[in-house]
């Protein structure tokens, strides 16, 4: 195996107060944050993109114990603007902590997302290019591609990190809004641009309803309108000369959010396992905090 | 570097240039079928008290809190939005206009959106003295 000759553990440090601290500061500021349309998606992409003018910044973490290696806790950080009512733009940095090895920055990772009809659909289509420099150590899951296992997680941070791979990355996402219903489904092609592999696939499915779909005449918090529940399906479907499931990981788990008016976003989902090339349960949560049009700042007031 | 400038620079302007041309065109996008349809919660104060809400969490952060419009995103107290049909507004927000700025609500569900038009009507009563 690659990383067989693995060097020898580090004791983690893992930076739990800053992420607190991250917390707390995102919490303080929703309190002037207002709610949004979007599913409570974690890996599936829907046709819904960021307003024009908004900043969303979100904070996603999974976490998780896969059998025979240490667990992982890997958080991620995603900054997305709305530039055009067709077109939201998005960054992200990641990272992760692994016990009893050590704490390391995995990479970055810059998409577009492009609607390219201008109504309402039945379908709704919408076109993904992303760019990203991300090293093997990476455990986000953002999303799964090509023949991939767990047992990947039992080689340490020193050994993956020093494989990196930059590669382009395409989604064709297929949305529907259906009587409260959100449906969506993403097809994923990746090709590395650094090593000579072949294009690698995957997919994501989901679907997520509101657990009312009216608004209530009182403003509230804890209220059934502010919450939307829904399941997700996503893995990896082969390279182009191995399509197919085999060798592959796949998941599939309940996704709940909840989205507090003038308040902060959050997202939860346990993700389990559906055979033994995938961990037994990915742990995800997140939040998020969107500016407000942000691009105002910018301009003078007349 | 300075490539990246005017490059930044036009990806900038994109969305204020298409702000800037909201002028009513999309009423004569609506099909006649959608222009027909009615709202049931027409008339209803408890969905006009819920749609200041929904409007005060999706609209407010564009069109202001009060729907008086914010930089170049339209007032939603006009004349236009008293004259519009129900069905015209629906579809609008439904779809939106993404060329000229204004994002589709599909996915927000639909009594939620008829309750939003159900506030708009609230505003745009004759007596509230719409503007242009």
């Amino acid at each position: 195996m690659l990383f067989a000759s693995s060097l020898k553990p580090v004791v983690p440090r893992p930076k739990i107060c800053s992420l607190f601290l991250l917390a707390g500061c995102l919490l303080f500021c929703s309190l002037h944050a207002k709610a949004q349309q979007e599913p409570p998606y974690f890996v599936t992409y829907s046709s819904v993109l960021e307003e024009p003018g908004n900043l969303e910044i979100e904070n996603q973490n999974i976490a998780a114990s896969p059998k025979n290696a240490n667990s992982f806790f890997a958080p991620t950080v995603e900054f997305e603007y709305g530039v055009t009512a067709w077109w939201t733009a998005e960054a992200y940095l990641q990272g992760q902590t692994t016990r009893n090895d050590s704490t390391v920055f995995t990479g970055f990772r810059f998409e577009n997302r492009f609607r390219p009809l201008p109504r309402e659909y039945w379908i709704n289509p919408v076109l993904y290019v992303e760019y990203e420099d991300v090293s093997a150590a990476d455990k986000s899951f953002l999303e799964i591609t090509g023949n991939t296992s767990i047992t990947t997680q039992q080689v340490n941070n020193a050994a993956l990190r020093k494989e990196v791979e930059r590669s382009i990355e395409g989604k064709l996402i297929l949305s529907s809004n259906v009587k409260g219903w959100n449906l969506s489904e993403n097809v994923i092609a990746e090709k590395a641009l650094n090593e000579a592999e072949s294009w690698e696939f995957g997919y994501a499915l989901a679907a997520a309803r509101p657990l009312a779909l009216a608004g209530g005449g009182r403003a509230c918090t804890i209220c059934r309108q502010n919450f939307t529940a829904g399941a997700e399906l996503f893995g990896g479907l082969g390279t182009r000369y191995t399509f197919g499931l085999k060798q592959t990981e796949q998941y599939a788990g309940p996704t709940v959010a909840f989205n507090a008016p003038h308040g902060l976003t959050l997202k939860f989902s346990p993700e389990f396992g559906l055979n033994d090339n995938s961990a037994a349960v990915l742990w995800r949560f997140g939040f998020s905090y969107e500016i407000q049009q942000f691009r105002d700042w910018f301009r003078r007031a007349k | 570097m300075k490539v990246w400038i005017p490059l930044i620079g036009t990806l900038l302007l994109v969305p204020v240039v298409c702000l800037a041309t909201a002028d009513g065109s999309w009423l004569r996008k609506v099909p006649q079928a959608a222009r027909a349809r009615t709202n049931p919660y027409a008339a209803d104060r408890a969905a006009v008290a819920a749609g200041r809400n929904l409007f005060l969490n999706n609209c407010a952060k564009c069109h202001g809190e009060n729907a008086e419009g914010k930089a170049s995103r339209p007032s939603l107290k006009s004349k236009r939005i008293q004259m519009a049909t129900d069905g015209e507004l629906a579809w609008l927000i439904k779809n939106g206009e993404a060329f000229k700025g204004m994002p589709g609500w599909g996915a927000l569900p639909e009594p939620e959106r008829w309750q939003i038009i159900a506030y708009l009507r609230s505003l745009n009563t004759p007596a509230s003295g719409a503007q242009e």
